[in-house]
């Protein structure tokens, strides 16, 4: 059983397990409130799942891509509650999240996965279907783009279907992790996908105020 | 989840601070230092001249497990015996603070132990319950000055009743040091820099200004401060002689400059004393680290009748074990836990010690 957590859009807590399904599922769709509703929505699922911390074996995380302010919240308190809890942290790509759900709900074939970024941009995967595991195959790592340049950014556009989600499942999540865990697949990176540098600029020298 | 208060007077409290570039875990047990385990950016905000927020959070989020593993050993403590996790939940900047929230939140859930969201500032003030001067007399004049903040505060209790007399309207006295050193040539941060250049400069050299300290600004700005203004004075001093050709006279412009900072901050504090008809001046913050500060404060409490703590200064600068001890005195005081509600709240004023 796993916790998981996705701050990549709004902030989505569940409790998974590999046989019974999602066990409990909390979400706040508002993207500007992570760090307000992260511990209730855990500890929502902690009680609706009726389970012991010593229970789980895991803390599933979205890694993003997403927003850094928010995805960021949920990469810690993800983090914080592994380390309390003294189980393995078990990143995954919030893009997979997506197209996992797609195709566990009878999906198929390519897909384009398109979740919003600000500043006028987006964050976008393609895949090709499922494989026999049902795990989403990636044709990419996860970019980010202009709206309007992404048909003529992904190959064959015309070809996949386009999923504009605005909300990422951490159910979804952790039923990912816990299907490449089960076949023995490498999870996601420990670092967060921002796909942004910070924004800053060096400073050029003192400007003269006489 | 549990939000009474452990029934204890000594209660061992873990605290989490991010609210600029430094991750601070502390650990206490009551007044009693345990571990304070500190892991700063500064060096990737250097060449950028000051703290760029969203490196200082990114900073965080890989500092923050790997400095409660550290204190957690340091301390010598499980996780399991903790009484309470105390966080920082403002005043500070958004992004960084929501780390530390994040973490505080889901670590209290994980270990049902009490959260409690505590002020930044009042940490600060807070923390000289860790030093071995004794309990703080209340009340007490507290001056906090940092890269980020300028208050002067009246602290009648500190768990219960602390009062903003005035603070910066403009910089903080920290930025300013740090934007004056980079007028000078001389690198970030600031502080020890003017602080090393300052050693063999005439501080009377230059008679820069005193912002806020004329009889019409302290009508309304009596306790308040500014340093905008005299950055910009030096600015224009140091062109000034620049246009003529000569060699810029760095240790006498640094001394004058941190004397125009430390005479003001100093004279306010203590004009407060006298006005409160309190007899105790507490500071704390990062700038404390500077000499001058530390020498001119002995000086004028001193000659004044007023009693000056200050705290070791790995518990001015900010620090986890600060807000720890905080949280510990809120427990001692039979304070409820936060709600798990609260957010990060990047201007939470200081008369709210506990969010």
């Amino acid at each position: 059983m796993l916790l998981s957590i996705d701050t990549s859009a709004g902030t989505s807590v569940a409790v998974v397990d590999r046989d019974r399904g999602i066990l409990a599922e909390y979400a706040e769709a508002d993207t500007r409130r992570h760090a307000e509703v992260i511990g209730d929505l855990i500890l929502a699922c902690m009680s609706e799942a009726d389970l012991a911390v010593t229970a789980l074996s895991g803390v599933a995380i979205g890694m993003g891509p997403g927003p850094f302010t928010g995805l960021r919240v949920g990469i810690a308190a993800g983090q914080a509650f592994a380390f309390g809890a003294g189980k393995p942290v078990v990143p995954v790509i919030s893009h997979d999240a997506i197209a996992f759900g797609h195709y566990a709900a009878g999906g198929t074939g390519p897909l384009l996965v398109v979740t919003d970024a600000r500043r006028r941009e987006v964050y976008w995967s393609t895949y090709r279907g499922a494989d026999a595991a049902g795990l989403p195959e990636r044709v990419d790592l996860p970019g980010l783009i202009r709206p309007d340049d992404l048909p003529s950014a992904v190959a064959d556009y015309e070809h996949y279907v386009r999923l504009d989600a605005d909300m990422v499942s951490a159910g979804a999540a952790g039923m990912l992790a816990e299907t490449l865990f089960l076949h023995k697949r490498p999870f996601a990176g420990a670092e967060p996908l921002y796909l942004r540098s910070p924004d800053v600029t060096l400073p050029a020298g003192p400007k003269r105020v006489s | 989840m549990n939000m009474s208060a452990p029934l204890v007077s000594a209660p061992l409290v873990l605290g989490i601070e991010t609210s600029c570039d430094e991750t601070g875990i502390g650990i206490v047990r009551g007044n009693t230092l345990l571990a304070n385990v500190i892991a700063s950016s500064m060096d990737e905000h250097a060449r950028y001249g000051g703290v760029v927020p969203e490196i200082a959070a990114r900073a965080h989020l890989e500092a923050l497990t790997p400095a409660l593993t550290a204190a957690l050993a340091e301390a010598g403590v499980a996780l399991h015996e903790l009484d309470a996790i105390a966080v920082t939940s403002g005043p500070g900047l958004s992004g960084a603070l929501m780390v530390g929230v994040g973490a505080a939140k889901a670590l209290s859930v994980a270990l049902d132990k009490p959260l409690y969201a505590v002020n930044h500032l009042v940490g600060h003030v807070g923390a000289d319950v860790l030093s071995e001067s004794g309990p703080i007399d209340y009340p007490t004049v507290a001056l906090l000055v940092s890269g980020g903040h300028t208050s002067l505060l009246l602290v009648r209790d500190l768990v219960s009743d602390v009062e903003l007399l005035g603070e910066t309207i403009d910089d903080a006295a920290g930025e300013a040091f740090d934007k004056v050193a980079r007028l000078l040539g001389l690198p970030y941060p600031g502080g020890p820099e003017i602080d090393r250049a300052a050693i063999d400069g005439d501080p009377t050299a230059i008679r820069f200004p005193r912002g806020l300290s004329l009889p019409k600004d302290l009508e309304k700005h009596r306790y308040d401060f500014s340093f905008s203004g005299l950055k910009t004075s030096v600015a224009r001093w140091v062109e000034q002689y620049r246009d003529t050709g000569a060699e810029l006279p760095v240790a006498d412009v640094a001394a004058s400059f941190r004397e125009a900072v430390v005479d003001v901050l100093l004279t306010k504090a203590i004009a407060a004393c006298h006005a409160h008809g309190v007899p105790r001046l507490l500071l704390g913050g990062g700038v404390v680290a500077n000499a001058r500060v530390r020498q001119l404060a002995e000086v004028r409490c001193a000659a004044n009748g007023i009693q000056l703590r200050i705290p070791p200064l790995s518990l001015c600068t900010d620090n986890g074990a600060m807000i720890a001890a905080l949280g510990a005195q809120l427990i001692a005081a039979g304070h409820a836990a936060s709600h798990l509600s609260f957010g990060a709240d990047s201007t939470l004023p200081v008369t709210q010690i506990q969010a």
